[in-house]
């Protein structure tokens, strides 16, 4: 078994139009930003992939990444926590004029739906939410005296993630806080693509350091020198570079 | 008008009640100046959402590491101690009753606990982040805030007017002129500043404060 893939082209070739895709990372850190601008290159020359559902903790930030993504076009609904960051004008605007939908879920329980969803358990309960108006709908129960608001879990078609290690099974390991909803993610979508900073050979990574096993990855692809979205937006980059 | 606290000073009061060891959130903004403020002698362990436990201090500008931040997306450090994980352990220890103290900014609270703190209203995009999930699960749940709005309407409150956050969940409010808690659905004051009377205080105050055996002295040194 070898997971690796030669380069991003061939990573991302497989995403298709209507696909929902979970994209890793908490702000910038974790996010796989060669993995989108692969995705974005892949739209630019055949106009596909287009009316994708994105699930994330954001909305991009500045002209690269996930906002580079949505400023295509590409994104008809985000499913995120906190869709406000330095420069959110790409979202704001979009949303603002109707052309893009907002799913607004407590960042707590988007991080549980999706672990539920890797976990196949289709709902649960938590207490986040109860009595406002993000529980409008939902049903809801009392256990032990407290009340609750159900949840459903989330699964996505594909995960685009950032790791720091795999191996050519598609053992991860992680770099800092940019972990996050990376291996949440990894275990609930269909077709889970790594990026990492280094592979080595299955027996390279210990398996007591091990985060994500591979069982969750479906493709590992090297990316030595992963750009920070932070270092993009000071920089004032924007992907293409030239913004539509 | 009588003389309030600062921000500062708040946050300086807040970080007094905190134990040494004790696991803490604090919001972004405002909050995360208790830091700054904890005891001689005492350590708490910062707890950040998006993965990072015992945290340290912001680094150099400069020698930020763009995968070493906190919620609010600003660097930090790490030191001996800390930890990462992802976002479902982080959002357990929160859920969990794992963490002590959660120490959150609020545009309105009312009587009975409830605390608006994420929206003003329909315009706009809204956004929520982890605001929902910190005011559930913290042993206690602290609010900073000044003790009006800025054109001088009561932020503590008989009803919350604007979206919930969450459902009777604050403990503790630290506001620029008194410290209260939320008790079986009622305010009671435990510290005022010796400057305001008790009289200017229920006239800034959008329900009524109780008081339950003596009320303290609120004092604090210029920070």
């Amino acid at each position: 078994m070898d997971k690796r893939i030669a380069d991003l082209a061939e990573a991302v070739a497989g995403i298709p139009d209507n696909a929902t895709v979970m994209i890793g990372g908490f702000g910038g850190s974790g996010a796989p930003i060669e993995l989108i601008h692969a995705l974005i290159d892949r739209y630019l020359a055949t106009g596909s992939p287009k009316n994708l559902t994105v699930i994330n903790n954001n909305a991009g930030n500045g002209h690269v990444g996930i906002a580079a993504m949505i400023e295509q076009g590409m994104v008809a609904k985000m499913v995120c926590s906190f869709p406000r960051s330095a420069d959110p004008r790409v979202f704001t605007e979009k949303y603002l004029a109707g052309e893009i939908a907002l799913e607004l879920v407590p960042q707590g329980t988007l991080a549980e739906r999706i672990r539920a969803g890797g976990a196949g358990i289709p709902a649960f309960y938590t207490p986040t939410g109860f009595g406002t108006d993000l529980a409008k709908g939902k049903p809801v129960a009392e256990f032990d005296g407290r009340s609750y608001v159900q949840e459903r879990w989330l699964r996505a078609d594909f995960a685009l993630i950032k790791a720091e290690i795999g191996d050519h099974l598609g053992n991860l390991t992680y770099r800092m806080a940019a972990r996050n909803f990376a291996p949440l993610m990894a275990t609930a979508a269909t077709r889970t693509i790594a990026q990492v900073s280094q592979v080595v050979e299955p027996g390279g990574i210990d398996p007591e350091a091990v985060v994500t096993p591979g069982i969750f990855v479906d493709a590992v692809v090297s990316v030595p020198h992963p750009a920070q979205e932070e270092d993009l937006n000071r920089a004032k980059v924007t992907h293409p570079e030239v913004a539509a | 008008m009588t003389t309030r606290l600062s921000n500062a000073q708040i946050a300086w009061r807040a970080a007094q009640d905190i134990a040494d060891g004790a696991y803490v959130n604090l919001g972004i903004g405002f909050p995360e100046m208790v830091a700054r403020f904890q005891p001689e002698g005492r350590q708490a362990v910062f707890h950040t959402e998006n993965g990072i436990l015992g945290f340290g201090e912001a680094p150099q500008p400069g020698e930020e590491d763009w995968d070493l931040i906190n919620a609010g997306k600003k660097a930090v450090t790490i030191k001996p101690g800390t930890a990462f994980f992802h976002h479902a352990d982080s959002f357990a220890m929160v859920r969990g009753g794992h963490l002590d103290v959660a120490i959150l900014g609020a545009y309105q609270v009312a009587q009975n606990g409830d605390l608006a703190n994420w929206s003003t209203g329909p315009k706009g995009v809204p956004a929520v982040g982890g605001a929902m999930d910190l005011v559930h699960g913290a042993k206690r749940v602290a609010v900073l805030t000044d003790h009006t709005t800025k054109d001088g309407k009561p932020k503590l409150v008989q009803q919350c007017t604007l979206p919930l956050t969450g459902v009777g969940c604050v403990t503790r409010i630290y506001t620029s002129l008194a410290v209260v808690d939320v008790e079986d659905g009622r305010f009671v004051l435990r510290e005022k500043l010796a400057a305001v009377s008790l009289d200017e205080l229920q006239s800034l105050t959008g329900a009524p404060l109780h008081i339950d055996g003596s009320v303290a002295d609120l004092t604090v040194p210029e920070v």
